[in-house]
């Protein structure tokens, strides 16, 4: 059971703004499905909640400039189901489908997740693999953040105090290309041991554009350059990548606990960058 | 007769618990309850130098809070162990007190140090977090084998080593001379990890002192709630028993975690008598991980000697097994005689010695867990077997039969009486390896496997042909070697005067369903409708007595008891009827509900005896009325299950991971009264079984932290880790009980967790893997395989 505390059921992201804006020990309340069990393990104990995830103008998918916008407070179902993110966003709907469990994925929402910034959830790997922007208004206004910027260490993101996450955009993926989020799932969180997102074009056999990026595997999700690089301008071919897998995670401090130690991680870091970026590549 | 037994009747507990009506522990609220919070230790080994209540004691809503001392002062006792096992040179068990709440020292993370009490459960929990321990933090004992060694932290004073008690069983002298002479010795390093037994409804106590009638009652989500009386009452508060009331309603699964007697049924009767208002307490998740009693955790050497045609000539056994900070209610008894004693499972072999040593160190108190020291013994065994055939490139079946025990019923041929005490009443052990192999189709997976090797897949198949013990008896014999309790069931059987049936156990259903089985072997019996009988336990007031259920023992002893009182009933029953009908007792036969004298169409109905039981103006001279009947049924043996279970896994090279692709079990529990719910107990226990192999294992740290005390680090197999369950059955009854019943609850988890770790080794055999500790996680396998070819 958790502290006692204030409850706010915002009326508007500009009300909800306010109101974090008079109360320092507040937090934002959208699908709780991170901050709730913290309450009950009296891991945090904020003064006041201020719910935001039923606003409706939280609560969309919609495509926009060539691309996908996701409102802050769409569960993971709805972008999971959603035809439009299938359509434009693949990685992110298959990012979706395999977080959590079914009453997660009905409960809990992109931006929640996103902001919460924990360093085993599927989002961030699918949002960096994808080259999202994540729009944050705040007292300040409204800025767009690069998913690049945004996770900045073990729940540590880009946003500032104050700023609520309104709106993932998310650029259509482009055409000729595939996409795959694999992830190795933990036996009891079924967060990512590991979880890669991967984007792959080539153009008569050559890879033209590749983008990987991990969750899971360090403090942060973050775009794998040492694969990136040794994968683009080569021919696309199983030998390919499985020689630009083999360098997955290099140079990173990879995360060590008592069910996947460093070495094993780092290792399935490269069996997991196969696995999505043979599927993306469709071989 | 049997319209009922062998029937998959519905089960009737089912409407209330799916409707979201089973009443348990928490959902009942008394007038003026308060609500208790406990400050536990967190730390494994601390002194506690001073306490600081009085920020709690100010908070908003707190009622009271007591610390240590106050229940040292008012004369309380500490936790009794319920089983004495000495020294083999006969020195005494040494038993350090186990206070309910911790005096001077905390010997584990979880050991309760302050009660706080408060109006509401949110106060109580709030003004817990203001009261202040300051510890001294020591050094703890954390490790198993460590902990008995030299130098090691102490976890009590006065217990030198860490080393309560340890136990030998068997010829010492055979089994070495059998190795010595041995063709071949298979040898094992094994450590059974520990587990945490994760019941869905977390421990809840009140207790309600009626100051009116000076009268106690304590209601709690236990396994055995007579048992729990007499050891509160006798051991630790002194309480007159008649005085004092024991309720578990509905519980919502045990495992036998919730065999124990926990600090906090005291904590909740005792404060309760001191501010005279109901207090109820109830474990939160965090808290079940730190204070509910654990189990397994064995360190063993295993040695088994094999001559050169594969017979085993010897088995030798050393472990140490890991009792936790304090001596739990039966912990004394699991890694001992309900363990050593199992080590002969279905084989001739002639000579066996195990050597066992209890350890205690810095951590959560470890107890019966679902099967109970036979899962450790069975899981040694077969993997020795599976071993063996293994290094003698033998095939496991086939090694099995040559050592099997020859069939045997218990009647025609006698009992076998094994090297290591005990005598299995009944068995036909390649009877259901047959079957196991013709499910699962032996010849075409070894050539699936072949093929699979080919394509660098690693398929493998595990064997597990076990034996358990149930229903542990009789209770002279278990007195002989330690036990403080009678180990008999009890049952009253009273007829109401309409013939309606109400039953009293003293065994107690937490999910086993013993409504629906207790009731089709009443209606069965007396031959009435199955709607007529109802089957009441849980309630010392109702129940006369009972021991409970644990060790699959509430059919094969409860059922039995039963089955007397039933006897008692029919037998009274015929006196009245004979008398109605103006016949001779001996003419008379019962089916049917009814009395017919024999060859004629003369009958009477059980309900018509029933009324005159009760209205008895015609009626036999000297007879009592009334039909209402207790038995107390004590069995002459245990009973022994057995059972082969094979799986098949897969092995993924690249991650480790193994993934359960099939799993064939042939359980033999004796007479099955309602199959569908031994299926389902059967699934139970597999998956708890696998559980144990692939997923489970609180893990402690070298401070004595569990790291894994969550859902979100302890795996529990869910759905979709586990196969299809493929089950088969072959029946050999149990000859000395009524019902010929052996029982049904923990045979799947003593069986399935050796099949499973087998499978896997054999998968990865022919890459040089040998052994796997448990759990198999992903990183465990893949460093094997690597270790392995490296």
């Amino acid at each position: 059971m958790s502290s006692a505390f204030n409850y706010h059921r915002a009326a508007s992201v500009d009300d909800a703004l306010a109101v974090l804006g008079q109360h320092e020990d507040a937090a934002l309340l959208a699908g709780g499905h991170s901050l709730i069990p913290s309450l009950k393990l009296r891991l945090a104990a904020p003064g006041t909640l201020v719910d935001i995830g039923h606003l409706d103008e939280l609560n969309y998918i919609r495509q926009q400039g060539g691309g996908v916008a996701i409102g802050a407070a769409t569960t993971h179902h709805d972008v999971a189901t959603s035809t439009v993110v299938a359509g434009q966003a693949p990685l992110l709907a298959q990012a979706a489908a395999v977080i959590g469990d079914p009453q997660v994925r009905n409960m809990g929402t992109i931006g929640g997740s996103l902001a919460h910034a924990d360093p085993a959830a599927d989002y961030p790997a699918a949002v960096l693999a994808s080259g999202a922007h994540i729009v944050a208004r705040g007292p300040g206004g409204e800025r767009v953040i690069e998913a690049g910027d945004f996770f900045v260490d073990l729940f540590l993101t880009g946003l500032q105090p104050g700023e609520i996450i309104t709106e993932v955009r998310v650029p259509a993926q482009p055409p000729g290309s595939g996409a795959c989020y694999a992830k190795f799932p933990h036996p009891a969180s079924r967060f990512a041991v590991v979880g890669c997102a991967a984007v792959v074009a080539a153009n008569a056999g050559v890879c033209t554009d590749v983008r990987v990026a991990f969750t899971g595997v360090a403090n942060a999700a973050f775009r794998d350059a040492g694969v990136e690089g040794a994968l683009g301008g080569q021919p696309l071919t199983g030998a390919g990548i499985d020689a630009a897998s083999a360098v997955a995670a290099q140079g990173v401090e990879v995360l060590s606990d008592a069910f996947a130690g460093a070495d094993y991680r780092r290792h399935l870091a490269t069996v997991f960058a196969g696995r999505a970026l043979r599927s993306a590549a469709r071989l | 007769m049997a319209k009922y037994i062998g029937q998959a009747v519905k089960r009737v507990e089912d409407r209330r618990f799916i409707t979201g009506k089973g009443r348990y522990t928490d959902d009942i609220k008394l007038p003026g309850m308060t609500y208790a919070a406990i400050v536990r230790s967190p730390h494994a080994h601390a002194t506690i130098n001073a306490i600081d209540t009085s920020r709690a004691l100010a908070a908003d809503g707190v009622v009271t809070a007591f610390v240590g001392q106050d229940l040292a002062d008012a004369g309380v006792g500490g936790l009794p162990c319920g089983w004495q096992v000495d020294f083999k040179n006969g020195d005494t068990m040494k038993e350090p007190p186990h206070p309910v709440l911790a005096v001077g020292k905390v010997r584990h993370v979880g050991d309760p140090v302050v009660i706080v009490i408060a109006e509401t459960r949110d106060q109580a929990q709030d003004a817990a977090e203001l009261v202040e321990v300051d510890y001294g933090i020591l050094p703890a004992a954390v490790d198993t084998v460590a902990s008995a060694g030299e130098g090691a932290p102490l976890v009590h004073d006065d217990v030198p080593r860490n080393v309560p008690f340890d136990w030998g069983l068997g010829d010492a002298d055979a089994a070495a001379a059998a190795l010595d002479s041995a063709a071949h010795v298979t040898t094992l390093e094994i450590t059974n990890q520990r587990l945490v037994a994760n019941a869905i409804e977390p421990r809840c106590a009140i207790g309600d002192y009626d100051s009116a009638r000076d009268h106690y009652t304590l209601y709690t989500s236990s396994q055995n709630p007579h048992v729990i009386r007499l050891l509160m009452t006798a051991f630790v508060l002194g309480l007159p028993e008649h005085k004092v009331r024991v309720v578990s309603p509905d519980v919502g699964g045990g495992f036998g975690s919730k065999i124990f007697h926990y600090a906090e049924e005291v904590l909740a009767i005792w404060c309760s008598r001191q501010i005279e208002r109901p207090v109820k307490w109830t474990a939160q998740r965090s808290e079940s991980f730190i204070s509910d009693a654990q189990g397994r955790d064995h360190v063993t050497k295993a040695e088994l000697g094999l001559d050169a045609d594969g017979n085993f000539t010897g088995l030798r056994v050393t472990t140490h097994a890991n009792v936790g900070a304090y001596l739990s209610t039966f912990s004394t008894c699991v890694p001992t005689y309900l363990y050593g004693t199992l080590l002969q499972g279905l084989y001739t072999t002639p000579a066996i010695y195990v050597d066992v040593t209890a350890v205690f160190t810095n951590t959560v108190p470890v107890d019966a867990l679902r099967g109970a020291g036979r899962p450790e013994a069975t899981y040694l065994l077969e993997r020795l077997v599976d071993t063996a055939a293994h290094e003698l490139g033998l095939d496991p079946g086939e090694l099995r039969r040559r050592n099997f025990i020859p069939p045997f019923d218990g009647v025609e041929q006698p009992g076998y009486q094994t090297q290591v005490a005990l005598q299995y009443d009944s068995g036909n052990y390649a009877g259901v390896l047959d079957k196991a192999l013709e499910m699962v189709g032996y010849d075409d997976f070894r050539e699936e496997q072949a093929a699979a090797r080919a394509e660098g897949r690693y398929l493998g198949i595990g064997f597990s042909t076990y034996i358990e013990a149930c229903g542990i008896a009789p209770s002279a014999v278990v007195g002989s070697l330690g036990a403080r309790a009678g180990l008999f069931e009890s049952a009253v059987v009273r007829v109401q005067p309409t013939g309606k049936v109400s039953v009293f156990v003293g065994s107690h259903s937490h999910g086993q369903g013993h409504e629906t089985t207790f009731s089709q072997v009443v209606a069965d019996q007396l031959g009435i409708p199955i709607e007529d009988v109802d089957i009441i336990h849980g309630d010392t007031d109702q129940v006369p007595f009972g021991m409970g259920t644990y060790g699959s023992r509430s059919l094969a002893v409860g059922g039995s008891a039963i089955v007397r009182s039933l006897d008692k009933v029919k037998e009274k029953g015929a006196k009245i009827a004979a008398h109605l009908l103006e016949a001779s007792e001996d003419d008379l036969e019962y089916a049917g509900g009814k009395w017919t004298v024999r060859g004629t169409d003369k009958s009477i109905g059980f309900g018509d005896v029933a009324l005159t039981a009760y209205v008895p103006h015609n009626y036999p001279e000297g007879l009592e009325p009334g039909l209402d009947f207790t038995s107390f049924y004590d069995p002459a043996n245990f009973t022994f299950p057995f059972g082969a279970h094979l799986c098949i896994v897969e092995v993924c090279a690249d991650t480790g991971k193994v993934t359960l692709k099939r799993f064939v079990a042939v359980d033999d529990v004796g007479n099955v009264i309602n199959p569908q719910i031994v299926e389902g107990q059967v699934h139970g226990g597999v998956c708890h079984g696998i559980g144990q192999a692939l997923l489970e294992g609180a893990i402690y740290d070298g401070d004595g932290q569990l790291v894994n005390g969550s859902y979100m680090d302890y795996a529990m197999p869910r759905a979709d880790d586990l196969p299809a369950l493929e089950l088969g059955r072959t029946v050999t009854p149990c000859p000395h009980n009524p019902l010929g019943a052996k029982g049904a609850g923990e045979a799947g988890t003593i069986g399935a967790t050796p099949a499973v770790v087998n499978a896997a080794v054999d998968a990865l055999w022919h890459v040089g893997v040998r052994d796997l500790p448990m759990p198999l996680t992903p990183q465990t396998v893949w460093q094997a395989i690597q270790q392995a070819g490296s």
